[in-house]
């Protein structure tokens, strides 16, 4: 973790280190996400700004330096938090998680994103895409005329990024170790 | 294909990823029509494909189909165009013979209210020359086409006839410098020669300064060409100039009946005088209803009665075929023959006429008794006593026989009383002299209302009538049948109505009282032997004819003509408005009554128009007095043109 802090851009790719996850890692932490975007804001209203899903994509693409995994987790991810939301037709998040993943994973090939700052970014970034692109693809395919609210987006981006950095920290310790 | 996919797997796999999803996505997704997207975009997708084949197939194909209907299209238009030729060349032909049959329309409905005889032709030709105007016609010598007559249009005339032959006939337009005719104007009865300069006007010619002629006014035919009758149109007036270096005035007249053409013309077989219109004619189709029995308005109009049912069928011919016939029968059934005893003879008894079939009984001397004459005396005197030897008849026959004239003519009123005549003044030639004697005058006067009177005697009347005229029985049939039997007087031969055409064809065409006479190469020199005849029995043969003669030719106001010598009413004649005729030599057949205002019964016609009459030096203006025998015309007309030369 040393290193990480001490440059961002990766010289090349043998510096680039695939982080490996176990299995079930890989499979209880989406759940876990998605359970917890489906569950928790019930009781805690707040909790429906955070967007655990997509920080948990992110984290999974960044980490794995891996595009098509990260698409396909994306994809996963997407598909199954609409398949859990009735007035959302199928691919609605799917599509956008899936561009997230795919994009996540290629920054993740140049960058070091084992840096708390770059996380940060990140995931605010990724926030915002993900926002801006479901917005427009609720317009284009679905017809519904959304309000994008820039400010609350870019507040809720915030908050998302100072939560996906702590939740990369908690998940950095669930990969394997080299 | 392989080392592309290795090489973008993971845009490759990304956009597949995508791609899976929006399907799903579109398979749920419906739109606001309840369209699944997936049939939207599939129908979006290939319906473009779709458009863009079909188009590249249209116009492949089309071109195709084009370029072959292209080919056919070429031949189809070749093929319309031949027929819209054959089509035009079918409406020209149509166009023509419905102009042609429009003109055979305008020619016979111009027939059938025109007394006089006509035979339409054509035009088949021109006379060679540069200036010739000179027009070939199909009618010939065989189709009863003679030298002389006229030709003419419903617009007016057009020439007349310079030969004849066995196939055609070859007419003289009126537009060639030897064309001349006899022309009046509408307007103010000025008389005039009209003349051809082989230009397309025509001139008027001796007119003096003194009348006046504007343009626009019409000319029409006088009558005293012995061509063309009376009353058809020659021409509008263009241009008129007094040129003081010339003894006339130079008019010049468009003429009216070649403005539409040549083409179809009519032929004057047989003419017979019209008054001459109050309005200038117009060129608009009128109706014109079946003409009326011939009879009944003349006995309406003399005896102000119903006419008796067999009157209704007049005799067939014309007024004076009737009247000849009337004539002939009285003669033959009495043993006279006309024109065969020497002066003196006494001529038939006109009072026991026959009647003919649809012919009324002669009126009797009562009906003369009531003529207004007698209430100057004029018909006491003249019926009963002043007849003397000439007038085989009293008043009675006097009364009758211009009845009878009256009638037979066609519309001669109450010629026994010739009241008719007297009240009605006559608009275009009033009855001159108070001819008191003259029962014709009353026949005269009729003319002016019923224009039926001026008829035209048939050349073979005329023969005969020159004849009997020599014979001088003083009777009044000669000379109703002979225009020849003319007024004694050498001056009254060349009466218009009383000249005989050399040839005998022509019937002589009674000049108007105030018009000019006929040219004075015309009158048959037979007509001039009684001369001077101011009386007595060969007088009266002269006489005789002047009476009569307005059965034959044109009505002359105060013509004496009444066969018995009975008077008119010259009293209550509108003559009296002219100054009277000269002294009157003598009562020729007793008839005369006051003498002032009967002039002289032999008279002749014209002496009694001394308004319009003028001496002409070319005919003879001694002849032309107003009294036949009276060598002085006291009132010189001031409008009498110069004879007509015509070509003949």
């Amino acid at each position: 973790m040393s290193y990480s802090t001490s440059r961002i851009l990766l010289s090349s790719t043998r510096e680039s280190q695939i982080s490996r996850f176990r299995a079930w890692v890989l499979l209880v932490v989406p759940v876990f996400a998605i359970a917890f975007q489906i569950f928790v804001p019930r009781f805690f209203p707040l909790a429906q700004y955070l967007e655990m899903p997509l920080l948990v994509v992110v984290y999974f693409a960044l980490m794995r330096r891996s595009q098509i995994q990260g698409l396909l987790i994306g994809a996963t991810v997407g598909l199954a938090q609409d398949s859990l939301s009735q007035k959302i037709p199928l691919g609605m998040f799917g599509i956008v998680n899936t561009l997230v993943g795919y994009f996540a994973a290629s920054i993740g090939l140049r960058l070091d994103v084992d840096h708390a700052f770059l996380r940060l970014v990140l995931c605010f970034f990724f926030y915002v895409f993900h926002e801006v692109m479901y917005w427009v693809m609720a317009r284009a395919l679905l017809g519904q005329m959304l309000t994008l609210e820039l400010q609350r987006t870019l507040v809720q981006g915030l908050l998302n990024a100072v939560v996906g950095v702590s939740l990369f920290h908690f998940l950095d310790r669930l990969r394997e170790s080299a | 294909m392989e080392t592309f996919l290795n090489r973008y797997r993971n845009i490759t796999v990304l956009l597949l990823v995508i791609f899976a999803q929006l399907v799903l996505l579109a398979v749920q997704v419906k739109n606001d029509q309840d369209v699944r997207l997936i049939r939207v975009w599939a129908v979006s997708t290939v319906t473009p494909v779709a458009r863009v084949l079909e188009g590249f197939r249209e116009g492949g194909f089309g071109f195709v189909r084009n370029y072959i209907l292209m080919h056919d299209a070429s031949e189809e238009n070749r093929r319309l165009r031949d027929e819209v030729g054959r089509l035009r060349l079918q409406v020209n032909y149509l166009q023509n013979e419905l102009s042609t049959a429009d003109r055979a329309k305008a020619l016979q409905l111009f027939q059938a209210h025109t007394q006089s005889k006509m035979l339409a032709a054509n035009v088949i030709g021109t006379a060679p020359g540069a200036n010739s105007k000179v027009v070939y016609i199909n009618r010939s010598s065989r189709d009863g086409v003679m030298r002389g007559m006229g030709v003419v249009t419903p617009d007016g005339i057009v020439g007349k006839v310079i030969a004849a032959y066995p196939t055609a006939s070859e007419v003289m337009l009126i537009t060639d410098p030897e064309f001349a005719a006899g022309v009046i104007s509408q307007k103010s009865q000025v008389r005039g020669t009209l003349k051809g300069q082989g230009t397309p006007l025509c001139k008027v010619d001796y007119v003096p300064f003194d009348e006046k002629v504007e343009p626009g006014d019409w000319f029409y035919t006088s009558g005293d060409d012995r061509v063309f009758p009376r009353g058809f149109p020659a021409g509008v007036v263009k241009s008129v100039e007094n040129n003081r270096s010339q003894a006339y005035k130079e008019i010049l007249v468009e003429p009216s009946g070649l403005q539409h053409g040549l083409e179809d013309v009519l032929i004057i077989l047989e003419a017979v005088h019209q008054p001459i219109p109050q309005a200038p004619p117009v060129n608009q189709p009128v109706y014109l209803a079946p003409a009326p029995p011939q009879t009944a308005p003349a006995d309406v109009a003399a005896d102000g009665s119903a006419p008796p049912a067999g009157q209704s069928t007049a005799p067939s011919g014309t007024a004076a075929d009737k009247i000849r016939a009337i004539y002939q029968q009285v003669g033959e059934a009495q043993g006279h023959n006309y024109g065969s005893g020497p002066p003196g003879t006494k001529p038939p008894d006109f009072t026991k006429l026959p009647t003919a079939p649809g012919q009324q009984a002669p009126a009797s001397a009562p009906a003369a008794a009531a003529a207004p004459g007698a209430g100057n005396g004029a018909a006491g005197q003249t019926g009963t006593g002043q007849t003397g030897g000439r007038a085989p008849a009293g008043a009675a026959p006097a009364g009758q026989m211009p009845s009878r004239m009256a009638r037979q003519a066609g519309g001669a009123p109450g010629s026994e009383s010739s009241a008719p005549a007297a009240r009605t003044p006559a608009p275009v030639r009033p009855p001159a002299a108070t001819d008191s004697r003259a029962p014709a005058g009353a026949a005269e006067a009729a003319p002016v209302r019923t224009p039926v009177v001026n008829t035209v005697p048939r050349s073979g009347v005329t023969a005969t009538g020159a004849g009997q005229a020599s014979g001088g029985a003083g009777s009044a049939a000669p000379a109703m049948r002979t225009p020849a039997a003319r007024p004694p007087a050498a001056t009254e031969t060349r009466a218009p109505g009383g000249g005989v055409s050399p040839s005998g064809r022509s019937p002589a065409p009674p000049a108007p009282a105030d018009g000019p006479a006929a040219p004075a190469t015309r009158p048959p020199s037979g007509i001039r032997a009684p001369a001077t005849d101011s009386g007595g029995p060969g007088r009266g043969a002269a006489s005789a004819p002047a009476r009569t003669a307005p059965i034959n030719a044109s009505p002359r106001p105060g013509q004496p003509s009444g066969p018995d010598g009975s008077s008119a009413p010259a009293a209550r004649t509108p003559s009296t408005a002219r100054p009277p005729a000269a002294t009157e030599s003598g009562p020729p057949s007793g008839g005369t009554t006051a003498a002032g205002r009967t002039p002289q019964a032999n008279a002749p016609p014209r002496a009694s128009a001394p308004k319009t009459r003028q001496p002409s030096p070319e005919d003879g203006s001694a002849g032309r007095s107003p009294s036949g025998n009276d060598a002085a015309a006291p009132a010189p007309s001031k409008n009498k043109p110069p004879a007509v030369p015509t070509k003949q």
